[in-house]
């Protein structure tokens, strides 16, 4: 029996971020109707508050392939979208301290270059200067991805479920997914009076997603964690580049109006239950210590803001992709570990087609979550 | 690392009360205030006024002396020129004073940050020459400086005040430009009785208005459609009086529209707000002793509400016998006397309320009106947001950078989510508010790297 509040759809995506976004719309793409149910409002945690680095510099080997498949993407966002995202091409760059972490560098370079992959090239202390003219003298060399970028977080998750929206996909804000079962061949997901029904199951719940992974037999270990992120008022434009440093935790930015981000790895508090985080100041020390030592213009910067969200983390902090272990028409894209931004756009992709045909040609084996099953 | 039994934020009238209060029944208690002395805005300077300020600010102001008096000599320890920029939910206070920065951890907390001045977008707000008649009168306070030629545009008993301070300190405005809706006079009649209980507070005002209109202040009233003219600065005050067009040329441009609480902490620290249809504003949810629904923190003030300077020492003395009565230390007896004097006090409110209710085009800015000063965003384009699909002011924000700027939102928040719920056609209590996040306000990069964590944080 179906009543007014019962929905049906051929998908239905639990967790509205960017994940979620991009593979409702590529499922559409598809040709799926699609239902995506969201417990707060699309992009409220680590989609929408990251600090927009689109980032294919530094990644773990497994991720390579999928972050230079979703780089393609994020080249022709803005048309792809009807919005510019606020992405920008320009270079990542890790800065090194010391020999040793040059040639570190160095190795990972011929690694890639042996994968097939030549998008990560060294500077050296010259090169380095040319793009980031205020660095500090101690600095000696540098890694590369000079063909990165960065965008506005919120600004594209909300371009996916507005493109999404356009072709034809439902979003349920405020709407948390309470029982989740299988009933007749049929995914049957109640969340307070409404039921929504559909053949097949995309869990992209980010920090949330182990629980539902739990709740459907399949143990995924997420934790939350609260990346934190500080924001200095305007100073004279003198970056370009994203740097990271190859010894310690840095990610620093300087946006377009001037305003320098500082991230870099420190955590604050994180709850998933209450939705809530919080920054932890001390926790921070080294970040600001490290940026003004990295660029000693920022001595004189003015922190005016920070902020953190909730995102999930897994214990060898690379996500999980692809097919259930345990049912054939569940899917999972979570814990993507505080660096799953970049991968939205192609990974939405890469699931749409997994979900659409059974089948898909990128290389998911790394990031089954059968590597977590417990013996 | 330090640590009290009860830090108090702010030393205003709540915050001096609250202080004394809680250091005479015992508690450690620290206060902590931005200002180099005591007093909060409606006193400011108050201890260091020469007779001639003090003649031009009236008894109310002296009356300040014997509160900061009585706080000198409660015992409780006074941090001066301390900005509390972060508080965790486990009541770590992040303090800077003096150029570093340390925490304090706190059992009990009580937030007297007081007011703001409700934001006001129209055309040309934002140009060199307009400023707050709040910020006009801190000048006076603290240097004793009055600014010569001054329009003062708007509404609620701080406009005549101020114009009755310029009148007696030799420098009356050029013109008082009152914005109050003629309707608004009629919805006030209804509240005149009770508001005689109080009726101290009328005498007060109308005496200050008879006396901005004897010395021959022009004073126009009912006015709409205001807008400031001029590039680099103010050139003139533009308005309309039942359709007629005015324009006074001036260099210099106060304006106001009545208090709202000061929301950044009691937000920061995510205390449930309720939206005051009578003040038109935001306040926290409080019990009648001004405790959040976040344990160990209390509010006192014009924080909790709009009540006024009387109101504020009786509410922060309430905050603390309630933390008192907790641990036993309490004084039934006092506790019941200071709600009865609440009471009473609060009597005017309600007529206040209704008089100087902002006007319709106050919290409705035209398209082109810049809203966030900051990141200068313009009423259409939250209006835009809106449109297209964002849900809230957080919304709002991470897509057009509202309330990102220096100021975090203190100035232009309430008026983005009157722009929003007007436009959604709901409740501003439904629109909510941007969620706060730290440092209140900024801090160097350079004093983080030397920030020095309380024990409890570095384990």
């Amino acid at each position: 029996m179906t009543g007014a509040r019962d929905h049906g759809a051929d998908l239905i995506v639990i967790g509205g971020g960017i994940h979620g976004c991009s593979a409702a719309l590529h499922s559409a793409l598809r040709g799926m109707s699609v239902i995506v149910l969201e417990k707060d409002t699309v992009g409220r945690h680590a989609s929408g508050v990251n600090a927009g680095g689109v980032r294919r510099l530094g990644r773990h080997y497994a991720e390579v392939p999928l972050s230079q498949m979703s780089m393609e993407k994020w080249y022709g966002i803005a048309d792809f979208l009807d919005d510019d995202c606020g992405f920008q091409i320009a270079p990542q760059i890790s800065v090194a301290e010391t020999e040793a972490e040059l040639a570190g560098q160095q190795a990972r370079v011929d690694d890639l270059n042996a994968m097939g992959f030549s998008h990560e090239v060294m500077l050296s202390r010259d090169e380095l200067r040319a793009h980031l003219p205020a660095v500090a003298d101690h600095v000696i060399g540098g890694l590369a991805s000079l063909k990165d970028g960065f965008a506005q977080p919120y600004q594209t998750t909300f371009a996916f479920q507005r493109k999404a929206e356009t072709l034809g996909v439902r979003f349920f804000e405020h709407t948390a997914a309470q029982d989740v079962r299988q009933e007749g061949g049929d995914w049957v997901v109640e969340a307070g009076e409404a039921r929504f029904r559909a053949p097949k199951l995309l869990n992209a719940a980010g920090a949330w997603a182990g629980d539902l992974a739990a709740r459907l037999g399949e143990h995924a270990p997420v934790e939350a964690i609260a990346p934190m992120m500080i924001v200095t008022s305007r100073l004279p434009h003198f970056c370009d580049a994203v740097v990271g440093a190859a010894g310690r935790p840095l990610s620093f930015k300087q946006m377009p109006n001037g305003t320098v981000v500082l991230g870099g790895g420190r955590r604050g508090r994180a709850d998933k239950d209450s939705n809530l985080s919080e920054m932890l100041f001390p926790e921070l020390r080294l970040s600001a210590q490290t940026a003004a030592e990295v660029f000693p213009i920022m001595r004189g910067a003015t922190i005016v803001r920070s902020w953190s969200g909730v995102e999930g983390r897994m214990p060898d902090d690379i996500p999980v992709i692809g097919r259930s272990a345990r049912h054939e028409t569940l899917f999972h894209a979570f814990g993507f570990s505080a660096h799953g931004f970049q991968l939205g756009p192609g990974v939405g992709e890469i699931m749409a087609a997994l979900i659409t045909t059974g089948g898909t040609n990128a290389p998911l084996a790394p990031f089954s979550i059968a590597r977590f099953a417990e013996a | 690392m330090q640590s009290c039994d009860i830090a108090v934020i702010g030393a205003g009238p709540a915050g001096l009360a609250a202080a004394t209060t809680a250091a005479k029944l015992g508690f450690s208690t620290v206060l902590l205030d931005e200002q180099p002395a005591p007093g909060g805005q409606i006193y400011r300077g108050v201890e260091t006024a020469g007779a001639d300020r003090a003649r031009i600010l009236g008894p109310d102001y002296a009356r300040g002396r014997e509160l900061a008096k009585a706080f000198r000599a409660s015992g409780a320890t006074y941090m001066d020129g301390a900005l509390v920029w972060n508080i965790s939910t486990d009541l770590m206070l992040d303090v800077s004073r003096a150029g570093a920065s340390t925490q304090i951890a706190a059992g009990s907390l009580i937030v007297a940050t007081g007011a703001v001045e409700r934001p006001w977008p129209l055309p040309g707000w934002t140009l060199p020459g307009v400023t707050t008649i709040g910020a006009l009168q801190i000048l006076l306070k603290s240097s004793g400086v009055v600014q010569e030629d001054a329009v003062l545009a708007g509404s609620g008993p701080l406009l005549w005040l101020m114009a009755a301070q310029m009148v007696d300190a030799d420098v009356p405005p050029r013109a008082v430009v009152e914005t109050t809706p003629r309707a608004n006079y009629r919805a006030a009649l209804r509240h005149l009785p009770g508001a005689l209980r109080g009726r101290g507070y009328l005498t007060k005002g109308l005496a200050m208005i008879r006396k901005v209109r004897r010395a021959g202040v022009k004073v126009h009233t009912g006015a709409e459609d205001l807008a400031v003219e001029g590039k680099d600065a103010a050139a003139a005050l533009r308005f309309t009086v039942k359709g007629r067009a005015h324009r006074i040329e001036t260099g210099s441009i106060g304006l106001h529209q009545g208090v709202v609480p000061n929301q950044q902490i009691t937000r920061l620290l995510r205390c449930d707000h309720a939206w005051d249809a009578s003040q038109m504003c935001f306040r926290p949810v409080l019990d009648t002793d001004g405790l959040s629904s976040v344990a160990g923190i209390y509010v006192a003030g014009d924080g909790a509400g709009i009540g006024g300077a009387k109101s504020a020492v009786l509410r922060g003395e309430a905050a603390a016998l309630a933390i008192a009565a907790r641990s036993g230390r309490g004084d039934a007896a006092r506790s019941g006397a200071v709600r009865a004097a609440l009471s009473r006090d609060a009597a005017v409110r309600p007529f206040l309320e209704a008089l100087y209710a902002p006007a319709p085009h106050v919290t409705r800015p035209a398209d082109d009106t810049i809203v966030c000063r900051c990141e200068e965003v313009t009423a259409g384009a939250i209006r835009e947001a809106v449109d297209l699909g964002a849900p809230g002011p957080n919304q709002v924000k991470s897509f057009l950078r509202a309330g990102m700027g220096p100021c975090q939102g203190r100035v232009c928040g309430l008026a983005v989510s009157a722009i929003i719920a007007e436009r959604r056609g709901e409740s501003p209590e439904q629109t909510g508010y941007y969620r706060i996040r730290p440092p209140l306000k900024p801090i160097p990069l350079s004093e983080l790297a030397s920030f020095t964590p309380a024990d409890r944080a570095a384990e």
